[in-house]
């Protein structure tokens, strides 16, 4: 076989499995709505916990929006791999001498897909609740469209690592917040920046180049992570 | 998977003292001997090194202008801030080596830094809150360096019960040394983001170790701590990988052969 | 196709089993046998890059293999067709179509319906049809005979003894009495490490 086949072959296994998993996802798409949901309950406690005051509220806005996009990722996470490791068929993709980092990388986008792109088209819905100012709204949802794509991306390497625990999501949270926290501290910065009016184009530019690190390095460790617990 | 790998090693041995080194050190039988006789040392040079800078630190260092008797946590509030972030880097670096090589020395060693290095963190977080309330007037402030030693110890909490979670041993050993690799890559990142942020949000007030212009007086006794604390590190690694390798290797012969030297 | 020399593994710091060595060319079959606990998955999964050997080494000569094992890596929300249309776009190495290897298996009745209904012999019919889809010149099988009955262990036989026909070459463990007809079969009989 020359490279050229293989490397055509690699691009149809990575489609292949993108698209299974969408398919998948489809097939119970009930459980998608799940980190949605979750979503919702977890901002609209915050008004109900701390009161309704406007500018209160908008104060918090985008650390609450943030950390509640934060929580249900995590909990949306275990379905990553979970299925797959569980029925065998993780073992028949390290078999089938196809890179396991380019098959990480087609289930983070497909988990990305399904569960970090609604969080995104949900967090409007989120801002007007927050009563967070007008202007920073396209700001939130800018870095949600960077941010959760980084969150799938090095919780992918969380889940690698506790997927052969039978408990291992209480772990993954652990194992995950803590390399949350850059994300979280630039991203909130940046809409916080955009409430006073401040430049916030640096934070977004700052998104991005972890963006960039995180698709370039994250496969890869995932890779070893699972592995890891193959063994 | 190269059949020639043993064949050409015979050949030409004691190329590289390192290489050397680092393959002798992967002989269990090799290690237990040579920690052994190093650990007393360590232990002493510690001991020695902490009685002097103590002294120093507490009986002759004359009392801060401004933070009165306060200031002398420092001694062991900076060494051990200080040692939370070497070890991890020294944690991070042994599982390294020990996933590309598949070294098991270097597995156990990454391991048995874990507990130290979360101790040191635990006490430079106790000991800066403790700092902090003469200084701030409070236990806790979310200052830059004790924001990013709690995120340090969450990294810690990690690898230790990724470690302990997985049943067997050496795939507990090799998921969390991947773990503290993935934390190391991070450890900057959130460090400097983390001081960022605290520059940001002008809530908290001066960093306790803000001055720069400190005395020599009060200065060598910290370095003098600082020197000593690695020796701890030294002698409490060694100490704990001992444990565990006999521990794992409890049905090997040469442990068989220790067990009885030992009895007889 | 795949040497192997003094090759073991172990588990909590004990070797699973005592330690293997064999040369399989192609047009070979390795049976490997032993008691239940024996290690023979392990091995297999070594020989599948799955597991890394503790000590020893092994050389083989193809990237992809062929691999049943207990966990048959079927996708219970999609149907037979649905999940050999899969393997056979992901694996991109397939020189028949899904309909002819559904046939083979016997599964042609059921090919439209969700593999959670399929009985566990139909689910190992499935896992056989992937393999027949694999186009790999060597296959691990671990207890391929389990849970079929006697129309599917013929099948597998049949399947087998095609594969090496054409210059194919397998690991097969099992348990069992059964012991596929072909000439070119070697015998690894494990033996548990713990027993030594």
């Amino acid at each position: 076989m020359t490279p050229e086949q293989q490397s055509g072959s690699m691009a149809s296994a990575f489609f292949a499995l993108l698209r299974r998993d969408l398919l998948l996802a489809f097939r119970r798409r009930t459980e998608m709505l799940f980190p949605i949901v979750f979503l919702l309950v977890v901002v609209s406690l915050f008004p109900l916990g701390i009161g309704p005051s406007p500018a209160l509220l908008a104060r918090i806005a985008p650390g609450v929006i943030w950390i509640a996009a934060l929580l249900a990722t995590v909990i949306s996470l275990d379905g990553l791999f979970r299925s797959d490791f569980e029925d065998g068929t993780l073992e028949q993709f390290v078999l089938s001498g196809h890179p396991l980092t380019l098959i990480s990388l087609a289930k983070i986008l497909a988990h990305w897909l399904v569960a970090g792109l609604p969080l995104v088209l949900m967090s409007p819905l989120l801002a007007v609740w927050m009563n967070l100012p007008i202007e920073s709204l396209g700001v939130m949802v800018l870095t949600l469209a960077l941010g959760t794509p980084i969150l799938s991306l090095i919780g992918s390497i969380g889940v690698g690592l506790t997927i052969s625990l039978k408990r291992g999501g209480q772990l993954l949270s652990l194992l995950v917040f803590p390399l949350y926290v850059p994300i979280l501290i630039i991203a909130t910065a940046a809409v916080m920046a955009a409430s006073d009016g401040l430049p916030y184009t640096a934070f977004l530019g700052l998104l991005v180049a972890g963006l960039i690190t995180s698709v370039t390095l994250a496969p890869f460790a995932a890779a070893a992570a699972l592995k890891i617990s193959l063994s | 998977m190269n059949t020639n790998a043993t064949t050409m090693n015979k050949d030409k041995p004691r190329k590289n003292w390192l290489v050397m080194f680092i393959h002798k050190m992967g002989s269990p039988p090799w290690f237990y001997g040579f920690s052994g006789k190093l650990i007393p040392w360590l232990w002493a040079i510690f001991a020695a090194l902490t009685i002097w800078g103590l002294y120093l630190g507490l009986v002759k260092a004359p009392a801060d202008y401004q933070q009165g008797e306060s200031f002398r946590i420092m001694y062991l509030h900076v060494p051990s801030a200080w040692m939370s972030m070497l070890i991890y880097t020294s944690m991070a670096i042994m599982g390294f080596i020990a996933l590309v090589w598949r070294i098991r020395i270097m597995e156990i060693l990454a391991m048995s830094s874990a507990p130290v290095g979360a101790a040191f963190t635990i006490i430079a977080l106790a000991s800066g809150s403790l700092w902090g309330r003469p200084t701030w007037g409070t236990y806790w402030v979310w200052d830059a360096r004790l924001t990013s030693e709690l995120v340090l110890l969450f990294l810690y909490l990690g690898v230790i019960g990724l470690y302990n979670a997985i049943d067997e041993p050496r795939k507990a050993a090799r998921a969390a040394c991947l773990l503290a690799l993935v934390g190391a890559v991070n450890l900057p990142i959130i460090h400097y983001s983390v001081k960022w942020w605290n520059t940001l949000h002008q809530g908290s007030s001066i960093s306790v170790t803000g001055g720069s212009n400190i005395d020599p007086s009060m200065l060598w006794p910290l370095l003098i701590m600082a020197f000593a604390v690695k020796f701890y590190y030294g002698a409490n690694l060694l100490t704990r990988a001992r444990v565990k390798l006999l521990e794992q290797d409890k049905r090997k012969g040469w442990v068989k052969k220790i067990i009885k030297e030992r009895e007889s | 196709m795949l040497s192997v020399s003094k090759i073991n593994f172990e588990r909590y710091f004990e070797p699973v089993f005592e330690p293997v060595s064999f040369e399989l060319k192609a047009g070979q079959l390795l049976l490997v046998t032993g008691s239940n606990g024996c290690g023979k998955t392990t091995l297999i999964r070594v020989l599948a890059d799955i597991l890394y050997p503790t000590s020893g080494e092994f050389l083989r000569r193809t990237d992809s293999m062929g691999y049943v094992g207990h966990y048959l890596g079927i996708k219970d929300d999609l149907s037979v067709i649905e999940n050999l249309r899969f393997m056979r776009d992901f694996l991109g190495t397939s020189r028949r179509s899904c309909k002819d290897v559904i046939r083979q298996v016997g599964l042609g009745r059921v090919s439209e319906q969700l593999a959670r209904t399929l009985s566990a012999g139909q689910r190992k019919r499935c896992a056989l049809a992937r393999l027949l889809l694999s186009n790999t010149k060597l296959w691990l099988l671990d207890e391929p005979y389990s849970n079929l009955d006697q129309e599917g262990v013929n099948l597998v036989d049949d399947m087998l003894i095609a594969h090496l026909e054409t210059g194919g070459a397998c690991v097969l463990a099992t348990h069992g009495n059964h012991r596929p007809n072909w000439a070119g079969t070697q015998d690894c009989r494990l033996i548990s490490g713990a027993a030594a």
